[in-house]
């Protein structure tokens, strides 16, 4: 199997989100970028877990982005078992942007899978694997939470509808997004570590195309107001603040 | 000229994501001076369930009732939706950010070829040719406003962003065909499991929520119980759902599903800014925890501090003589 592991960078969860420039750009200073968790834990996991179980096949990762993310996400894929890296060298301008690149690549190469994960958690689009899949003209297996194949490429996947999971066969080529239960995190060790630094990591120069959307600036949400404590022994003032004051129930 | 929408049921039934997307393409429509919603329904749903959406502003419905539709494949709703876009002339297209929508919106963008928000928590600001939507970033921590630059605009609004208002009017329902084939099709539906007695956690309005707190699975009958007296979905933090005390589709969270209901109350749940991610967009907050420093009081519009197991109950009683009263 032909796999193809779409991973973005995101500010760390646990970040201090914060603007410059009159709030039209995300002030990075100070800021840890990691590799966006569903993309590492899930999407990645889930295809070096395939080629483990079929034992044969490859793991490509894929990143549009600067030449910084070479250190900040595609060594920690290549630590974890991805087997080589593919880095488009631009700025993610918007989602029809970074979609139509990894596809331009995608097109060259025949993948049998590509996984994305669910969202990013910077910009929550859930958007990339979707266009991803129209540009390839894919099936596309969207916010799936269990996936097995077999060497054919014939796959049966569990994925979220609204209020529960349907459970889905599809036969490659097509377009996954990934989402918890689809693997366990792995820790990279040393020696995924060391082994990551002499695995080939390819340049492209990104293909022309124009963007969609763009972000004309940015907000703070404002604070919420100080939380008014209730006497533990009269919940009914609760019930009765929610109906009268928040009118909410 | 339309704004077109897109009718998700399940077995016939409209869910309440169409309704909200209906009066936001209502209200879209009218700042263009659009007079046509056209609402799209693949699949089969009665002619009168149908025409009812003219009670949230739909003027027109395309149904295609054929059987392709019985099996969910994004790539044949997008050729379907893609092709009413074109009939109808659509100049903006709305769907609910829920998960068929996000099956379907992106890849009905590449086909329009129209710039897509998704996740929009306002009505777009439309000023001359810019068309401007709001939405949520970096897990509710800020809010970014994106112009859409082409000429076909698609927003996905986010569930419960917009409260549902029935009004009165009719839709025509059309017999139309979508052009979608039997062929078309490449992904077989073997098995469907929802919680159909449930309300659906992501489209609830009041949720009753908990965590490591309550010590053990044994211990959330009260939970339930508080949940059905208010007539709540039920939600956990991730440990909770890692250990299996609770499924894992009530996890919230970053990685967990995002919700924003009118009413979050949080049992046992210390706040950590993983789980704020997925409900700080709730529009009240309901904090219960022994401990008062636990961060999630900073977060909270209304607390109590103490033992859930010596406050829950109390407040199960509190809800029952309360809808009594209000019955
Ligand atoms: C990358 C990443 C992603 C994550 N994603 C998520 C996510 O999506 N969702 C999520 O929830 N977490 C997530 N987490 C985990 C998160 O950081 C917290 O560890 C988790 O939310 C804690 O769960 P909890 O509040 O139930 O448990 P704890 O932190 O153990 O808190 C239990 C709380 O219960 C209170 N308590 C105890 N006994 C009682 C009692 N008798 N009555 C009242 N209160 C009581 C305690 O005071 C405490 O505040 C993530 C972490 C990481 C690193
Ligand atoms: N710059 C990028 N380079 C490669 N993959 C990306 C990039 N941005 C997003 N992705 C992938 O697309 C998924 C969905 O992203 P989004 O649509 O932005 O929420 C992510 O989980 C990644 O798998």
């Amino acid at each position: 199997m032909k796999m193809l592991v779409c991973i973005s960078k995101t500010p760390d969860t646990t970040s201090k989100i914060a603007f410059t420039d009159n709030f039209t750009r995300f002030d990075t200073s100070g800021v840890t970028f990691i590799v966006n968790p569903t993309d590492e834990w899930y999407a990645l996991v889930r295809a070096i877990e395939v080629k483990e179980q079929l034992q044969t096949g490859s793991v490509t990762v894929i990143n549009v982005g600067p030449k910084e993310n070479e250190s900040v996400v595609i060594q920690k894929a290549l630590a974890i078992g991805a087997d080589n890296a593919v880095r488009i060298d631009a700025d993610a301008a918007d989602a029809f942007f970074v979609a139509s690149q990894i596809a331009a690549h995608a097109q060259q190469e025949q993948y049998d899978l590509i996984f994305t994960g669910k969202e990013t958690i910077d910009y929550n689009g859930s958007g990339i694997g979707g266009m991803l899949a129209e540009l390839l003209d894919m099936p596309y297996l969207s916010l799936a939470n269990h996936m097995v194949i077999d060497a054919a490429g014939s796959a049966t996947i569990t994925r979220e509808i609204e209020g529960g999971v349907e459970v889905v066969t599809v036969n490659k080529p097509f377009v996954i997004s990934a989402q918890k239960g689809m693997a366990e995190q792995r820790i990279p060790n040393m020696r995924g570590i060391m082994s990551a630094r002499t695995k080939p990591v390819k340049v492209i120069a990104p293909v022309s195309v124009d963007t969609y959307t763009s972000i004309v600036n940015y907000q703070l949400p404002p604070a919420r107001t100080e939380v008014k404590l209730i006497d533990p022994e009269n919940p009914e003032t609760l019930i009765k603040l929610l109906h009268e004051e928040a009118k909410v129930i | 000229m339309s704004v077109l929408i897109y009718v998700t049921h399940a077995n016939g039934v409209i869910k309440k994501s169409t309704f909200e997307t209906a009066l936001y393409a209502r209200k879209v429509a009218d700042m263009l001076g659009t007079a046509d919603v056209v609402a799209v329904s693949l699949g089969n749903v009665s002619q009168a369930e149908l025409a009812a959406l003219g009670n949230y502003g739909v003027t027109r419905v395309l149904a295609d009732n054929s059987s392709v539709f019985t099996q969910f494949d994004s790539a044949a709703q997008t050729k379907a939706l893609a092709n009413a876009a074109t009939a109808t002339n659509a100049q903006v297209v709305v769907l609910s950010h829920n998960s068929a929508g996000k099956a379907i919106a992106p890849r009905l963008s590449v086909r329009l070829k129209a710039g897509l928000v998704t996740g929009a928590i306002d009505l777009p600001v439309i000023s001359g040719a810019s068309f401007t939507v709001k939405k949520s970033v970096f897990s509710g921590k800020a809010f970014a406003n994106y112009a859409i630059h082409t000429p076909v605009k698609i927003v996905s609004v986010s569930p419960n962003a917009f409260p549902v208002v029935k009004g009165s009017g009719s839709a025509t329902v059309e017999a139309w065909q979508s052009g979608v084939l039997g062929a078309d099709v490449k992904v077989t539906v073997k098995e469907v499991k929802t919680m159909s007695d449930k309300v659906a956690l992501p489209e609830a309005e009041l949720v009753v929520s908990a965590g490591r707190g309550m010590k053990g699975p044994e211990n959330w009958g009260m939970i339930e119980e508080l949940a059905d007296a208010l007539g709540a979905a039920t939600a956990c933090s991730r440990p909770v759902a890692d250990v299996h005390w609770r499924p894992h589709h009530e996890h919230v969270g970053q990685t967990g599903i995002a919700i924003s209901p009118n009413l979050y109350i949080a049992i046992g749940i210390s706040g950590a800014i993983q789980h704020l991610a997925g409900v700080n967009s709730s529009k009240v907050i309901v904090v219960i925890n022994k401990d008062p420093e636990a961060p999630f009081f900073k977060a909270a519009d209304y607390g109590i501090v103490g033992d859930a197991f010596e406050i829950v109950p109390r407040l199960i009683q509190a809800v029952k003589t309360f809808k009594a009263q209000n019955a």
